[in-house]
């Protein structure tokens, strides 16, 4: 259950060259079985593909900079943004997330590895190549000449575009194949961390003695479950039309593109929350060490955490409202999705108290731990104002939601992930991330995002449509793209600061020792970064905040928890 | 040429003011234009959701102003600082009475939003179909709109006209809406909100235009490469404007003996395989019907102006404006493109 990596036979008996060393060290990662260093490729792996796909925006906010503008040609405009969507949810958004419950999840619930090891290897693998066909398509499809053929149907993929007749080609099968093959990779993972979690906690860590990271990880990994199940099926019936001369989603022989919708989006709301939820399981955890206080009503988090798994599955038909479903349809799905807000205005509200009374120190991680709080505040009032649905008729496909799900994917949970990697950076390489570069990269991110992604709220209230490649001169559009463009830039001025940090810290970072942050979770009593078994001695917890116990003997949490 | 108009005549008079700062703003920056904002609502479907949309941003907008301030609050008030910083401070687990309170009160909250959703739902959506109303056929191409008049056997493309609809003469037009191929959506913010275009899968909406004048919006689901420049022109026409077009649309072409070479042409070549000209062999339907190509402003579905330069342009390559279109570059000569174009300048 331990590391299971094993150096080359014969290394050990002469010292190796420089080469052989560096064999050594990469087999080392290639064979990984250690939750650890799994949780690490997952990351590194994802912001490669996070700078990939915000160079793939920024290629598309300079060809939308001003009107009729011919910096990219209409077909790679198309691509840009169907890889840029597929990128940021598939091959960062989810494994990032899952690389942190990886590595976290065995640490904070006082275990040595995942229930499954191997398994967990699988998945990344899985993963990682499912990810190399998507970007493979670039050069492959038609061959290696001209800018190769990526798909270029969208994220959504709405049939019958995807249909041979409408997209001849190889492109639109990369983009199946790839998903399916990532599907099944994550599949693996999220039965792993529910396995995990049940089964493998540690002495008198009951379920509600589990920290609010590993609540929501299980709640997550269920969903996922029932969530990516879906969009493996209707990838597989897309497949079957397009070489199998089926007809599910062939307008042209009787089949409906309306199902297809169907099948995407019960995949693709939950998916939201999927990637939403290990983001505040982050904010679970960061807001109170920042704040000192436990977490204000835990029972009522977990709940109101179960609650949104399961409205969230009543949800998916909002993104429909325009496909001429019944009145009674839009107005049940209207109603479904206001109520998502319900259990998530719990979440806010208990944050806000978490921090309410506390000593609050604005370190890095809590500076983007509270602006999330304030742009999921703002991204859930966009999200009521399109679930109603005559609103939404206006609303649906223009930049508005452009700049909702930014708001959700970008100013909730990248500024999650930032807050995180800030948090446990020093955990798993021993070194602090710097003070001061990650102040510039919170200021200048925050500014960026405020110029790009508020200004795409007003240039679709003002009637411009997603997903085109230029617009007219005379729509009163030109000011506003100019400067959603500009914030783009800062943007990538902050994400470049910020991979420095990355690769500096780790060179000449400050030593963290086992606790910087004064933490309360278990993983922050091992040594920095934890050893491969990662606790000499099972440790045994009596509330929820086992540090805090040890930290506080006279005045412990078990005393007060129900 | 439209929305400062509407806005002020709408009956959301007191909202004015803040529809200004939200939309007008860059509009000024830009000169006035025909708009395609949802803030310049000109017809009924348009004007009951812009109503709603005030009420549910008034709504939202104090849930954010309220929530927002709090963690300002906090984060002023609660900041560590001074000497005491080290202390740790109280710890307060939860409370039920407290979550119970922010439980219930956004349940309210939503309750409220939807009966006020539902109303306008069922408003707009189940509006029953007054006898008066005029129905159009509009069918999604890649990547241009055909228009069908059924009640007046005109077929037309890109430029929809429509009667104004007044109180004491309401006329609001029914579209119903197809797919030749594959998805499209109908948007034309000021008029109503966009519904979709889905093969085998017809659906409906209508709008009641009230002021004449020239409404644009575009295509809102993407369906293919030129999906930006699937563009859409909405006139609003008085009913005797709208009388006079429909009576010239439904003549045959305009036959002009000057035009004899270009029509030759035209009707030996391709052309005829993909577009219609009423009146001539020309029997095509995957392209524009072209009977009367020179009554609209626009051409490759608002791409460009309909000037006999762009003409010539799009007959050469249509990939000029619209790398992508479906329509080939003909291959014509230099002289049979003047004269095709000589020809299809005389359909008026």
């Amino acid at each position: 259950m331990a590391d299971q990596t094993l150096p080359i036979p014969g290394s050990l008996t002469a010292t190796p060259s420089r080469g052989a060393a560096f064999l050594e060290w990469l087999h080392g990662w290639v064979v990984t079985v250690d939750h650890k260093k799994l949780g690490i490729l997952y990351v590194v792996y994802a912001i490669f593909f996070l700078l990939v796909a915000g160079a793939e925006a920024l290629a598309m906010r300079i060809q939308l900079a001003i009107p009729n503008n011919h910096f990219l040609s209409p077909e790679f405009y198309n691509e840009m943004f169907t890889m840029h969507g597929t990128t940021m949810v598939f091959l960062v958004g989810m494994p990032i997330l899952f690389g942190f419950a990886n590595y976290l999840v065995p640490l904070m619930i006082g275990a040595r590895d995942m229930a499954f090891p191997r398994l967990n290897a699988f998945s990344f693998w899985l993963t990682a190549f499912g990810g190399l066909m998507l970007y493979f398509s670039f050069i492959g499809g038609f061959g290696l000449y001209g800018m190769g053929s990526a798909p270029d149907v969208g994220w959504w993929a709405y049939a019958p575009l995807t249909a041979k007749a409408f997209s001849p080609g190889h492109n639109t099968d990369y983009w199946a194949l790839s998903l399916i093959v990532m599907g099944f990779g994550t599949l693996g993972t999220a039965i792993n961390i529910i396995a995990t979690i049940l089964s493998m906690r540690c002495r008198g860590m009951t379920l509600f003695r589990m920290p609010l990271f590993a609540w929501l990880m299980l709640v997550v990994s269920g969903m996922t479950l029932i969530t990516i199940t879906p969009l493996t099926a209707a990838q597989i019936m897309l497949l079957i039309d397009r070489y199998l001369g089926g007809h599910f989603f062939d307008t042209q022989a009787g089949g409906s593109a309306v199902v297809w919708m169907h099948f995407f989006w019960i995949f693709g709301h939950p998916e939201v929350y999927v990637l939403v939820l290990p983001a505040f399981a982050i904010a679970n955890e960061i807001i109170p060490v920042f704040s000192r206080k436990a977490i204000f009503g835990y029972p009522a988090m977990v709940a109101a955490s179960i609650g949104i798994a399961f409205v969230s599955l009543t949800v998916w038909a909002h993104h429909m409202f325009t496909v001429g479903m019944t009145s009674v349809g839009n107005a049940f799905f209207a109603l479904s999705t206001m109520m998502v807000g319900i259990p998530t205005g719990i979440k806010i509200f208990n944050w806000v108290a978490t921090m309410w009374g506390g000593k609050i120190r604005f370190a890095t991680p809590m500076l983007f731990a509270t602006a999330f709080v304030l742009q999921f505040l703002a991204a859930g009032l966009t999200g009521i104002m399109l679930s109603v649905a005559p609103w939404d008729w206006q609303l649906h496909n223009s930049y508005f939601v452009i700049a909702h799900f930014h708001y959700v994917l970008v100013g909730a949970i990248v500024f999650c992930i930032f807050a995180a990697i800030y948090y446990w950076y020093p955990k798993a390489t021993g070194h602090m991330l710097s003070e001061k570069l990650g102040k510039w990269h919170f200021w200048l991110f925050l500014i960026g995002f405020h110029v790009t992604f508020d200004t795409m709220h007003f240039v679709g209230i003002l009637g411009m449509p997603r997903s085109i490649y230029t617009y007219e001169a005379d729509r009163g559009w030109n000011t506003l793209n100019m400067i959603i463009s500009m914030g783009g830039m800062f943007q990538a001025v902050a994400v470049l600061i910020f991979a420095w940090n990355l690769v500096d810290s780790y060179l000449h970072g400050k030593e963290a020792g086992n606790d910087p942050w004064d933490a309360w979770t278990l993983e922050w009593s091992t040594p920095s970064p934890p050893p491969a078994y990662n606790f000499a001695t099972d440790p045994e917890v009596r509330s929820r905040r086992p540090l805090w116990d040890i930290k506080h003997p006279n005045d412990p949490d078990w005393k007060y928890e129900q | 040429m439209q929305p400062s108009r509407s806005l002020s005549s709408s009956r959301f008079r007191p909202c004015f003011a803040f529809s200004l700062c939200l939309g007008a703003v860059p509009a000024l920056a830009e000169g006035a234009q025909s708009t395609p904002s949802i803030l310049a609502p000109a017809s009924t479907p348009a004007h009951e959701i812009y109503g709603l949309s005030l009420f549910v941003l008034l709504i939202t907008g104090s849930i954010f102003a309220v929530v927002a301030g709090l963690l300002a609050y906090v984060v002023v008030r609660f900041r560590a600082r001074g000497p005491d910083a080290e202390h740790e401070p109280p710890q307060i687990y939860g409370s039920i009475r407290v979550e119970l309170a922010w439980t219930v009160i956004p349940v309210l909250i939503v309750v409220v939003l939807f009966l006020t959703t539902a109303r306008i739902i069922f408003a707009i959506q189940d509006a029953p179909e007054p006898k008066s109303a005029l129905e159009v056929t509009v069918i999604g191409h890649q990547f241009w709109w055909e228009f069908r008049y059924p009640k007046f056997n005109i077929v037309t493309a890109n430029e929809l006209h429509i009667p104004a609809s007044t109180l004491l003469a309401p006329e609001p037009t029914y579209l119903r809406l197809l797919s030749a191929d594959v998805d499209h959506s109908f948007w034309v913010p000021q008029l109503a909100g966009k519904t979709d275009l889905i093969p085998n899968h017809p659906n409906e909406m209508w709008l009641d235009p009230h002021e004449p004048g020239l409404y644009v919006g575009q295509c809102a689901q993407f369906c293919g490469i030129e999906h930006a420049k699937m563009l859409i022109r909405v006139y609003v026409d008085t009913p005797q404007q709208f009388d006079a077009w429909a009576k010239n649309q439904q003549r045959l072409a305009v036959h002009d003996s000057t035009a004899a070479a270009g029509k030759q042409v035209f009707e030996t070549q391709a052309c005829v395989n993909c577009h219609t000209i009423v009146g001539t062999p020309a029997h095509g339907t995957f392209g524009p019907d072209l009977t009367h190509l020179m009554s609209r402003a626009t051409i490759a579905a608002g791409a460009a102006a309909n000037t006999p330069d762009n003409l010539r342009a799009w007959i050469h390559d249509p990939g000029t404006f619209k790398p992508g279109a479906q329509m080939p570059a003909m291959q014509l000569s230099d002289q049979q493109t003047d004269e095709v174009v000589a020809y299809l300048s005389t359909l008026h």
